[in-house]
């Protein structure tokens, strides 16, 4: 489960693409597409491994959307979940190596 | 007139090249029945005085197995592509542009052979083959797509007398100094003629789809890129699963669509469609 300690980072099992607001990401295990929205984009482009979830919501997402901090992070939570369930992110109670992401 | 030449073994060669989408395979074989069927299927493709920069060889082989139903396995297995059917098998070396194929001396399986391989090489500098009909009009390419029984050949064969169709079928798309053309392939579905050996930038594609009862007019709609994305992707013809190769296919479909409109294209069933088109 995603907490404020969380890490996220983004799998090598991927290719992605920005187009427009939105991003396009394929898992390259099973050509699964997905489109994450503009907020989604803003968390995906942050998911560097080494910052933690909390600060990318305080400081990447509430400072473009207007949004809460409590509402953005709970979204944030259920999101980055979601995208570890289909193996596209990697979440992780501490830091990232960067030989483990994409 | 076919080139003849002594291949080991003392085996006459009769060999055939073939230019689809600007890139020309010298197809080998020692069979002078089936150096004729490649050259009545492949007629307008056929480049007698062209040199080749790639060359398949055919081995004729008594019937692997007479299934070509069965979808296509490909795999890299060291630097070279291997690929697998019910009715063939064959390697390909991109390196070297070289490959050779095993199979009975029939049309369909060097037709899915060559298929395959041109996607292959098409994958690392941005093209793609994809399910779509294609024509020329005014001297631009515009390009129908969509699944089984999405209007492809229905668009083909409601074209007017001043389209040239490039298949109804296949289409054959290359990025050129970053712009993408269309080509003409001999590839046919259920229209059965083998498409124009001629080439034109893509002015736009249009994922089809058939206009309802209730709005059977003909209507062209923006699409949200990232659809569009989807959507070609879905259509796009690739066999490999190969990580890099994902990555070449996806990459190559998100840069298509940002150069080039991609529309949907809802249409009854008759001529007036085309007043839309060019």
């Amino acid at each position: 489960m995603a907490t404020e300690a969380t890490y996220i980072a983004q799998s090598p099992d991927i290719a992605s693409s920005t187009l427009g607001d939105d991003t396009m990401i394929m898992s390259t295990l099973d050509s699964t597409l997905f489109i994450l929205n503009s907020v989604g984009t803003v968390i995906w482009k942050a998911a560097d491994g080494a910052t933690p979830l909390s600060r990318i919501v305080q400081e990447k997402v509430c400072a473009e959307f207007d949004v809460s901090e409590t509402q953005a992070l709970v979204d944030a939570k259920e999101f980055v979940e979601k995208l570890a369930q289909h193996g596209i992110l990697h979440v992780s109670g501490e830091p990232v190596p960067r030989k483990e992401m994409a | 007139m076919s080139k003849s030449m002594q291949l080991p073994g003392s085996m006459t060669s009769h060999n055939v090249v073939i230019e689809i989408g600007g890139l020309p395979i010298e197809v080998q074989t020692a069979d002078a029945g089936f150096e004729r069927l490649l050259r009545g299927r492949y007629r307008d493709y056929v480049k007698p005085g062209v040199a080749p920069e790639f060359s398949l060889r055919v081995q004729l082989t008594p019937s692997v197995s007479n299934d070509p139903d069965v979808d296509a396995e490909v795999w890299l297995e060291g630097r070279e592509w291997r690929m697998e059917r019910g009715d063939f098998r064959a390697r390909w070396n991109p390196a070297e542009g070289q490959g050779e194929v095993f199979q009975s001396a029939n049309p369909y399986s060097i037709d899915s052979v060559l298929r395959i391989i041109h996607t292959l090489m098409l994958a690392p500098t941005g093209g793609f083959l994809v399910h779509a009909s294609s024509a020329v009009r005014n001297g631009k390419a515009f390009l129908f797509s969509g699944v089984s029984e999405a209007g492809k050949t229905t668009m083909a064969r409601l074209a007017p007398p001043d389209v040239a169709l490039l298949t109804d079928e296949a289409s054959y798309v290359r990025k050129v100094d970053g712009r993408y053309f269309a080509y003409g392939t001999p590839f046919a579905g259920e229209f059965g003629e083998p498409g124009k050996n001629i080439s034109a930038p893509i002015a736009a594609l249009y994922l089809l789809k058939k206009a309802s009862e209730n709005r059977p007019g003909n209507r062209i709609d923006e699409i949200d890129p990232a659809d569009a994305v989807r959507r070609l992707l879905r259509n796009i013809l690739f066999f490999a699963h190969e990580t890099e190769s994902v990555r070449q296919v996806f990459a190559s479909a998100c840069s298509f669509v940002v150069a080039v409109p991609v529309y949907q294209l809802s249409f009854f069933p008759d001529q007036r469609v085309w007043e839309l088109i060019g």
